[in-house]
C-alpha cells in the first residue's frame, strides 16, 4: 500500500517536472487554446497560414541549432547572414535574374558575404567566451550600421546598380522597399500540392527536411563531436587537443551561411523586401520562436525548431483578433506580439541562470544528504 | 634490463629565485610502480609538471637537469609531446566532458572515424564518427584497467570514482603509453574503489606500464609500490625499496625537519578555560576544501591551530563559520547561536576574519591603507565617523582615521611611503600585516585567521607571528589560526586540531611530537 503511495508521488513529482521543464511551450499552448474560439478563425484558415508561415521560417530558425551546440548560445548574429543574403537579392534584383535561378544565384552571392561576416563575427565571440550573447547582439547593430553605409550610399555611387526602378531618386542607394515580384514564392510554387484547400509548398518542404537530415548528420560528424565537447568544457576539449576557437568559428560561420540562405527563401515568399529594416527583428523572433518550442539557451533541438515555429505563429495569427475582439483595439496584437517575444527571450535567459546557480548550490545539498545518511 | 625507462637526473625549478625543487635524482624501469610522497608544497606536484610538459614551466623559465626516456634525452615543448613519448597524466581535478559518455570521453579527440565523400571535399573534420568502433575501443581500454564501468553512462550521472576510472582508461586507450603518473587518484574513491585502482595499478604494471603513484595515503604506497621516493622542501629525502619500509619511516621522512628544536621555543600550558565557540556538525561547500562534519570547541583565550593537508577542509572551516561559503550545522559563540551564511551577521557578534584571500578578500587594493584599516571598523562599528546635523548625516573622521593608521603602521612596522598609500603597491608581507590591522581595528573578540604567513618571507612571518601572539595575550582575544605549515602552528598556537577528509581527525597540544601530527593527517585522507 504504501508503495503504491510513493509509486503515485512519484508519478506525480514527474508530472510536475515534466510541466516545470517544459513550461513555456505549456504556456502558450494554454495560450493558443483560449484565444483560437475567440478569434473566430475557421481551422482551414489556421492551417493554411501556419503552413506558410512553417516554410517561410524553419529554415532561418534551423541556422540557430549549429551555435548552440557549440556553447555559444542564442546566435543574435544571425542577422548577419540575413544582411548578406539581402545584399545577394539586391544584386540578383539589379541583374534581372527571375525566378527559381534567381534564388539559386542568390544563395550562392550570399555565400562569399556570410562566411565574411562570420568569420569577423566568429573571432570578436571567441574575444568574448562567456558573453557571446550580449555580444553577438551588439555585433548585429554594428553591421546593421555598415550595411546601411554600403546600401545607402555606395550602392549606385561605387557598387554599380544599373536600373533606376531600384535606385533611390537622387541616382544612389536603394529604396526603401524592394519589389521581388520576379521571383516571389517561385519555390514555393514549384511541385506545391493542394491537400483539402491547404496549399503544401512541397519544394520549400523538402529544403527544409533535406536541412534537418543535414543537421542530424552533422552531429555524427568529428566536426558535431568536436563541437558539442568545445560546447560543455571548452578547456577539457582544449586539453584533448581539440582546436576550440576555431571550432567555434566554424560554427558560428555556418549558422551565419544558413541564416543568408534562410533569409532569401522568407523573402521570397513575402514577395518584397523592406530593404532596411527587414533584418532588424529577425534575429528576435527566431529566437523567441525557437524558445516557444522549448530550447534552452544550452540546449535545442529540431523539434523545438517546429513545435516553437506553430506555437508562435498560431499565436501571432490568432492574439490580434482575439485582443480586437476582446478589447475592440486590433493594435493590442500588435503590441502582444512584441511584448511576448522580448518577454520569452528574457524568461529564457533569466531560467538559464538559475539553473546554472542552482547546479552550483546542490552540492551543499548533497553534503548535508551525505551527513544526515551517517547518522 | 639495460636502459631505465626513465631518469631523471639533477632536476631543478625555482620560481622567480624561489627554489622549489634542488638535484632530483629518480630512476624508473619498464614496469616499475614507484610511490611518490610528501607534504603540500614539498614539490611534487612541480616534478610531475615538468615531465609532463605543462607550459606553466616553460613560461617560469624553464627547468634544469634533464629528463632521460628510454636513454635519450628529452625535453617536451607541451603536454602533447609528453604523450605522444608514451607518457599519460591523471590530474587531481577531472578533465572529462560533463555531457558525454565514458565511451566519448575516453576517445575525446581520437575517435575512430568512417571516411566519407564530404570528407574528401571539405576536411576530415566531416567524417562521421565509428561509434561501434569507438565503443570496442573504450571496452578494450576499460578491461586493460581491469575495473568494470558502464561506457554507455554519462559523466554526469557516474559516482565520482567511476569519473576517476574514465579518465585512467583514456589514458590507457593511448597504445604507445609507457608510464602513468597518477596524482591522488584515491582522494575521491571508496575504500573498495581505492582497493580496485591498486589492483588495476598492479595489472598495469604486470603489462610493462610503469606507473608513478602519488597519494596521501600511505599503506597504499607500500601496498602496490615496489619503489618509494619522499619529497621535502623540494628535495628528494630518501629512495627506498617499498618493502624495506614502514608507515612510521615515511611519516617521519616527510615531516621531519632539521628546525624542529627550535619549535618548541617558549610554550605556554595551554589555558583551562570555559568553551567561547562550539562547532557542531559543520559542513561547507566551498570548492577544493569541502568540510564535511566538523565539531570543535575553541577555549576562551586560547590561540587554536588548525592544521592538516591541503584540500582536507582545513581552510572551509572559517571560510564557511564566518559565512563566505555556503556551509549548515550550528555554530554558538558565547552562548548565543551565530546564524551561517551571513557574513553581516557574524561580524556584528565582533567576530573577525583575516583571509587567505588577502587580494581578493581582504584588501581593497586600489585604496589607500588608512582607509583599508579603518573601512570595516567604520561600515560595522560606526567607528571613525562624526555625527553632524544630530546625527541625521554621519560623517568621517579623518583624523582618528588617520591616528589608528599611524599606530598600527608603527606597531606592526608596515613599510610605506606614507599611510596614504595604496595597497597593492606594498609587497606581500605588508599587505598581510594591513590584514591584520584592519582585523585587529574592529577589536573584536574573536579572531580567524587564515593562511597569515602564505607567500612572504621569513623576517615577516615571524612579525605576523609575534603580532597574533601579542594580540591574543594583550587583549585576551581567542584566535584559531589555521595553516599549512606545521611548524609555524607549533610555534605560535596551544593547541593544534588536524583537519583529515573534511572532519577533525584529533586535537593535541602543540608541544607533541611532529610524527604524531602527520599521523593525523593522512588518518582519514578522503
Amino acid at each position: 500500500m504504501s508503495q503504491n503511495i510513493k509509486k503515485e508521488t512519484s508519478a506525480g513529482k514527474k508530472a510536475l517536472g515534466f510541466l516545470a521543464a517544459n513550461s513555456v511551450p505549456v504556456m502558450f499552448i494554454l495560450i493558443c487554446a483560449v484565444c483560437i474560439p475567440i478569434s473566430g478563425f475557421s481551422p482551414a484558415y489556421l492551417l493554411n497560414e501556419i503552413v506558410t508561415r512553417m516554410g517561410r521560417n524553419v529554415f532561418l530558425i534551423l541556422s540557430l541549432l549549429i551555435p548552440i551546440m557549440a556553447g555559444m548560445g542564442l546566435n543574435f548574429g544571425m542577422t548577419l547572414g540575413a544582411m548578406a543574403g539581402e545584399i545577394a537579392l539586391i544584386f540578383v534584383t539589379d541583374w534581372q535574374i527571375w525566378g527559381i535561378p534567381g534564388v539559386v544565384l542568390a544563395m550562392i552571392i550570399s555565400i562569399p558575404f556570410s562566411i565574411g561576416l562570420g568569420l569577423l563575427c566568429g573571432k570578436i565571440l571567441n574575444m568574448a567566451k562567456g558573453r557571446e550573447m550580449v555580444t553577438s547582439y551588439i555585433i548585429s547593430y554594428f553591421i546593421n550600421g555598415v550595411y546601411q553605409l554600403v546600401v545607402l550610399y555606395m550602392m549606385g555611387s561605387i557598387i554599380p546598380i544599373k536600373h533606376t526602378t531600384i535606385r533611390l531618386p537622387r541616382g544612389y542607394g536603394i529604396r526603401n522597399t524592394l519589389s521581388l515580384l520576379s521571383m516571389r514564392q517561385s519555390i514555393d510554387n514549384l511541385l506545391a500540392i493542394r491537400v483539402a484547400g491547404v496549399k503544401i509548398p512541397m519544394l520549400t518542404f523538402i529544403i527544409i527536411a533535406v536541412m534537418c537530415l543535414v543537421i542530424v548528420w552533422f552531429r555524427r560528424t568529428k566536426l558535431g563531436q568536436d563541437m558539442r565537447a568545445v560546447g560543455q568544457d571548452m578547456d577539457v576539449a582544449r586539453d584533448a587537443g581539440i582546436n576550440v576557437e576555431r571550432t567555434r568559428i566554424i560554427s558560428i560561420v555556418i549558422s551565419t551561411v544558413l541564416a543568408g540562405f534562410g533569409m532569401i527563401i522568407y523573402l521570397q515568399n513575402m514577395g518584397n523586401m523592406p530593404t532596411y529594416s527587414a533584418h532588424s527583428q529577425i534575429g528576435m523572433f527566431c529566437i523567441a520562436a525557437l524558445l516557444v518550442g522549448g530550447a534552452s539557451v544550452d540546449r535545442a533541438s529540431i523539434g523545438n525548431v517546429f513545435l516553437g515555429v506553430v506555437l508562435f505563429h498560431l499565436m501571432f495569427i490568432v492574439a490580434p483578433s482575439a485582443g480586437g475582439k476582446i478589447t475592440g483595439d486590433t493594435m493590442i496584437g500588435e503590441y502582444f506580439r512584441v511584448f511576448v517575444s522580448y518577454g520569452v527571450i528574457t524568461v529564457a535567459l533569466v531560467m538559464y541562470e538559475t539553473k546554472k546557480r542552482r547546479a552550483k548550490a546542490s552540492m551543499g545539498e548533497q553534503l548535508q544528504a551525505a551527513q544526515q545518511e551517517g547518522e | 634490463m639495460s636502459t631505465p625507462l626513465l631518469e631523471l637526473k639533477n632536476i631543478k625549478k625555482d620560481f622567480f629565485g624561489n627554489q622549489v625543487l634542488t638535484d632530483i635524482n629518480l630512476t624508473l624501469n619498464e614496469g616499475e610502480v614507484l610511490g611518490l610522497v610528501g607534504e603540500n608544497g614539498a614539490g611534487k606536484s612541480t616534478l610531475m609538471k615538468i615531465l609532463f610538459g605543462m607550459n606553466v614551466i616553460r613560461d617560469t623559465g624553464g627547468y634544469g637537469g634533464d629528463i632521460i626516456l628510454n636513454g635519450q634525452k628529452v625535453s617536451f615543448a607541451s603536454p602533447f609531446d609528453a604523450l605522444a613519448a608514451g607518457i599519460g597524466m591523471v590530474h587531481q581535478e577531472f578533465s572529462l566532458i560533463p555531457g558525454f559518455t565514458a565511451t566519448e570521453n575516453i576517445l575525446l579527440n581520437r575517435e575512430p572515424q568512417k571516411k566519407s565523400v564530404i570528407a574528401e571535399v571539405f576536411g576530415p573534420r566531416l567524417n562521421t564518427l565509428d561509434r561501434p568502433a569507438m565503443r570496442e575501443a573504450a571496452d578494450r581500454a576499460i578491461d586493460k584497467m581491469g575495473v568494470h564501468i558502464d561506457g554507455e553512462m554519462v559523466i554526469n550521472d557516474m559516482p565520482v570514482g567511476h569519473k576517476q576510472f574514465t579518465e585512467i582508461a583514456r589514458e590507457l586507450s593511448k597504445e604507445q603509453l609507457k608510464l602513468l603518473i597518477l596524482d591522488e587518484p584515491t582522494a575521491v574513491l571508496t575504500e573498495r574503489e581505492a582497493s580496485a585502482l591498486l589492483d588495476s595499478i598492479r595489472g598495469m604494471s604486470e603489462r610493462g606500464i610503469a606507473v608513478i603513484f602519488i597519494t596521501h595515503r600511505l599503506q597504499e604506497i607500500l601496498d602496490v609500490c615496489d619503489k618509494v621516493a619522499v619529497m621535502r622542501d623540494g628535495e628528494l629525502v630518501n629512495d627506498v625499496a617499498a618493502k624495506d619500509t614502514n608507515v612510521t619511516e615515511i611519516t617521519r621522512w616527510m615531516v621531519g625537519r632539521s628546525v624542529d628544536a627550535a619549535a618548541a621555543a617558549e610554550h605556554r600550558a595551554p589555558p583551562e578555560t570555559d568553551t567561547v565557540m562550539s562547532i557542531r556538525r559543520l559542513w561547507v561547500d566551498m570548492p577544493g576544501e569541502t568540510v564535511r562534519d566538523v565539531n570543535l570547541d575553541v577555549r576562551r583565550g586560547e590561540i587554536l591551530g588548525i592544521g592538516g593537508l591541503a584540500g582536507q577542509g582545513k581552510l572551509g572551516i572559517p571560510n564557511g563559520v564566518m559565512g563566505l561559503y555556503q556551509a549548515g550545522g550550528t555554530v554558538t559563540f558565547d552562548g548565543r547561536q551565530i546564524p551561517l551564511n551571513s557574513p553581516r551577521k557574524c561580524l556584528d557578534s565582533q567576530l573577525a576574519f583575516v583571509s587567505e584571500d588577502r587580494r581578493g578578500v581582504g584588501l581593497l587594493l586600489d585604496e589607500s591603507l588608512e582607509w583599508n584599516i579603518a573601512f570595516p571598523a567604520m561600515q560595522i562599528q560606526d567607528k571613525f565617523l562624526k555625527p553632524l546635523l544630530g546625527g541625521m548625516i554621519k560623517w568621517r573622521d579623518e583624523k582618528a582615521i588617520a591616528e589608528v593608521t599611524r599606530r598600527y603602521i608603527d606597531e606592526l612596522q608596515i613599510r610605506c611611503t606614507s599611510s596614504k598609500q595604496n595597497a597593492k603597491e606594498l609587497s606581500g608581507g605588508n599587505q598581510q600585516k594591513i590584514c591584520l590591522a584592519k582585523a585587529f581595528a574592529l577589536e573584536p573578540k574573536f579572531l580567524f585567521v587564515s593562511e597569515p604567513t602564505r607567500g612572504i618571507d621569513v623576517g615577516a612571518k615571524a612579525l605576523v607571528l609575534e603580532a597574533l601572539k601579542k594580540f591574543n595575550r594583550e587583549s585576551g582575544v581567542t584566535i584559531v589560526m589555521i595553516s599549512s605549515e606545521l611548524e609555524e602552528l607549533r610555534q605560535t598556537c596551544d593547541r593544534i586540531a588536524i583537519v583529515s577528509g573534511g572532519r577533525i581527525a584529533g586535537i593535541l597540544p602543540a608541544t607533541d611530537s611532529s610524527e604524531d601530527f602527520g599521523a593525523l593527517m593522512v588518518s582519514q585522507v578522503v
